[in-house]
């Protein structure tokens, strides 16, 4: 199919009668690396919750306009759970489910009905080999997924949002919680990701936008400030003189 | 030029007096934690020598003789054996999936507010409203009659609201993160709850329920309403004495009996039902605490 992956028009969101996200509108292209940056409670996370409808599960909230994700409006999916494994997502803490390593990675094709021996082996190889975990943990896939470092958590996470095979993946800052040379090979494992499936990133590193994302969003109170090419955004000359500031470190 | 300043670490009256506070505190605190102790081994301990010249194997399997004044308790601990199963298996079931309901599914409304108040304030009704209420309520409108039936359902709806706040409680205890992540690769909340949070609180669910055995073996007032009778003629040592329409002995109520209501007991009787009362109560708390123990080793985060 083709047409954008991510199609937001109006968006609005709303906690009770606190509106956090006050009517965007914006699309990601296919296989396209998207970046979301912003200062804390400018409503990226809020963002990423409409796309899969997470957000549901937060009493209260309730949000308005079309979000359509790989051609369907969100509102009116019917399966919500296949909506959900169209969209992989990570969290900004690294979460390991108390289960094995396998059945971290396993729980989501169960969830979905697979059952066969084979097939999940197959899957659990890949999502693990393609989070660059597979060589640390290969030996050991009976152990527990809590059990392994905060790092190693964090590549199990992205194992586990890349085994319902999503065609979009939402990174939230990823790379809070971990160090600098795991997140330099997480960022190379995107890069190679990005032919299959389209990427969006949530991140507070300005660096790090920069270096993956074909084109940046600056949210800001819960609108968008700007949104263009990561060449435009990070340069010296950014259309918005907010962004310059955000961007360079001077805002206040 | 000396100053007043005192060298390091010397120990100046504001040091010495900190320190004292400290000692005095920690002394008050050791002895009310003694303080507690001692009347448990003290009671253990009274009653085992008043209970010795009854205590044997033979004094629980025997039934009661020339009038209960001699001879043993089996009739009165099946029939507690009974009430307790019973009951837990009403209230068990019923209370672990409310309170899954409750925790896992419930949206906050006015309709489950007022669960939530109801439970609350059913877990504090005295038991002996609870009795009446099984009097009325199973023995005369839902003609169960004085019978084990009726008094174990009073006894499972006394342990209801208690079980619904412990198994809450413990399924509160698993992060929600954990409850996210199912969520986010397209879990069900069953699947999620199945996968995740079960495994991960049925300690804390087993724990809550078992120990609500101490309480139903302990109640006399909803039973004595309800289906527990002074004396009921059963075979020594049999498993099935009792059919669930019949009255039954148990061992609360029985302690009451020999204590209180029969003439010229055998002094040491009522000892001794007492010591199987409370031994039975802290055998099955000791399995509970080892299956805590058990599965908490098994714990994955």
């Amino acid at each position: 199919m083709s047409g954008p992956a991510i199609a937001a028009e109006d968006l609005r969101l709303s906690y009770g009668t606190r509106e956090v996200i006050h009517g965007i509108s914006f699309e990601v292209p296919r296989n396209e690396i998207f970046a979301i940056i912003g200062p804390a409670q400018s409503g990226k996370t809020s963002l990423l919750r409409c796309l899969n409808r997470t957000i549901d599960f937060t009493l209260g909230a309730a949000f308005s306009g079309r979000v359509v994700v790989d051609g369907v409006d969100v509102h009116r999916v019917r399966d919500v759970y296949a909506l959900r494994r169209k969209v992989g997502m990570v969290a900004p803490l690294p979460v390991g489910l108390p289960l094995s390593i396998y059945d971290n990675v396993a729980f989501a094709p169960r969830a979905a009905g697979l059952s066969r021996r084979a097939g999940l082996d197959a899957i659990v190889e890949r999502c693990l080999r393609q989070a660059a975990l597979w060589d640390e943990v290969k030996d050991r896939l009976n152990g527990l997924g809590t059990a392994l470092s905060g790092g190693q958590q964090q590549r199990l996470t992205i194992a586990r949002a890349l085994s319902h095979q999503p065609e979009i993946l939402c990174l939230d800052e990823f790379s809070i919680a971990i160090d600098p040379v795991t997140t330099m090979r997480i960022e190379d494992v995107l890069r190679q990701l990005q032919s299959e499936i389209t990427i969006v990133l949530v991140t507070n590193l300005v660096q790090q936008a920069r270096r993956l994302a074909g084109r940046t969003m600056f949210m800001w109170n819960g609108e968008i400030v700007e949104l263009d090419r990561s060449e435009v955004v990070f340069s010296e000359h950014p259309g918005q003189r907010r962004t310059h500031d955000y961007v360079h470190g001077v805002f206040g | 030029m000396e100053t007043a300043v005192p060298p390091r670490f010397a120990r100046t009256p504001s040091v010495a007096r900190r320190e004292w506070t400290q000692a005095l505190a920690r002394a008050v605190f050791f002895t009310m934690a003694l303080a507690m102790v001692v009347p448990l081994i003290a009671i253990v301990a009274y009653l085992l020598v008043r209970a010795a010249p009854s205590l044997s194997w033979e004094f629980i399997v025997d039934v009661p003789r020339k009038g209960m004044r001699e001879g043993g308790i089996w009739p009165a601990f099946v029939g507690t054996l009974y009430l307790v199963v019973l009951s837990l298996a009403i209230a068990a079931p019923i209370g672990v999936l409310a309170a899954i309901y409750l925790n896992e599914y419930a949206r906050e409304n006015w309709f489950n507010r007022l669960i939530n108040l109801a439970v609350i304030n059913l877990a504090g009704v005295p038991s002996i409203v609870h009795a009446l209420f099984g009097l009325g309520a199973f023995v005369y409108a839902a003609r169960f009659g004085y019978s084990i039936v009726s008094a174990s359902l009073t006894l499972a709806i006394m342990t209801l609201p208690v079980i619904i706040a412990s198994t809450r409680e413990a399924l509160a205890s698993v992060p929600r993160a954990f409850r996210e992540a199912c969520w986010n690769v397209g879990a069900t909340r069953w699947q999620t709850i199945r996968g995740v949070v079960l495994p991960n609180s049925i300690s804390g669910i087993l724990t809550g329920v078992i120990l609500q055995v101490s309480r139903t073996a302990g109640e006399t007032a909803p039973i004595m309403f309800t289906g527990a009778v002074f004396f009921k003629a059963v075979q020594r040592g049999t498993l099935f004495p009792y059919r669930l329409t019949d009255q039954c002995m148990a061992l609360s109520m029985h302690l009451y009996t020999v204590s209180t209501q029969v003439p010229n007991v055998r002094e040491s009787i009522p000892y001794a039902t007492a010591i199987v009362l409370l031994g039975s109560v802290l055998l099955v708390n000791a399995c509970a605490i080892a299956v805590r123990v058990w599965l908490r080793n098994r714990k994955r985060w």
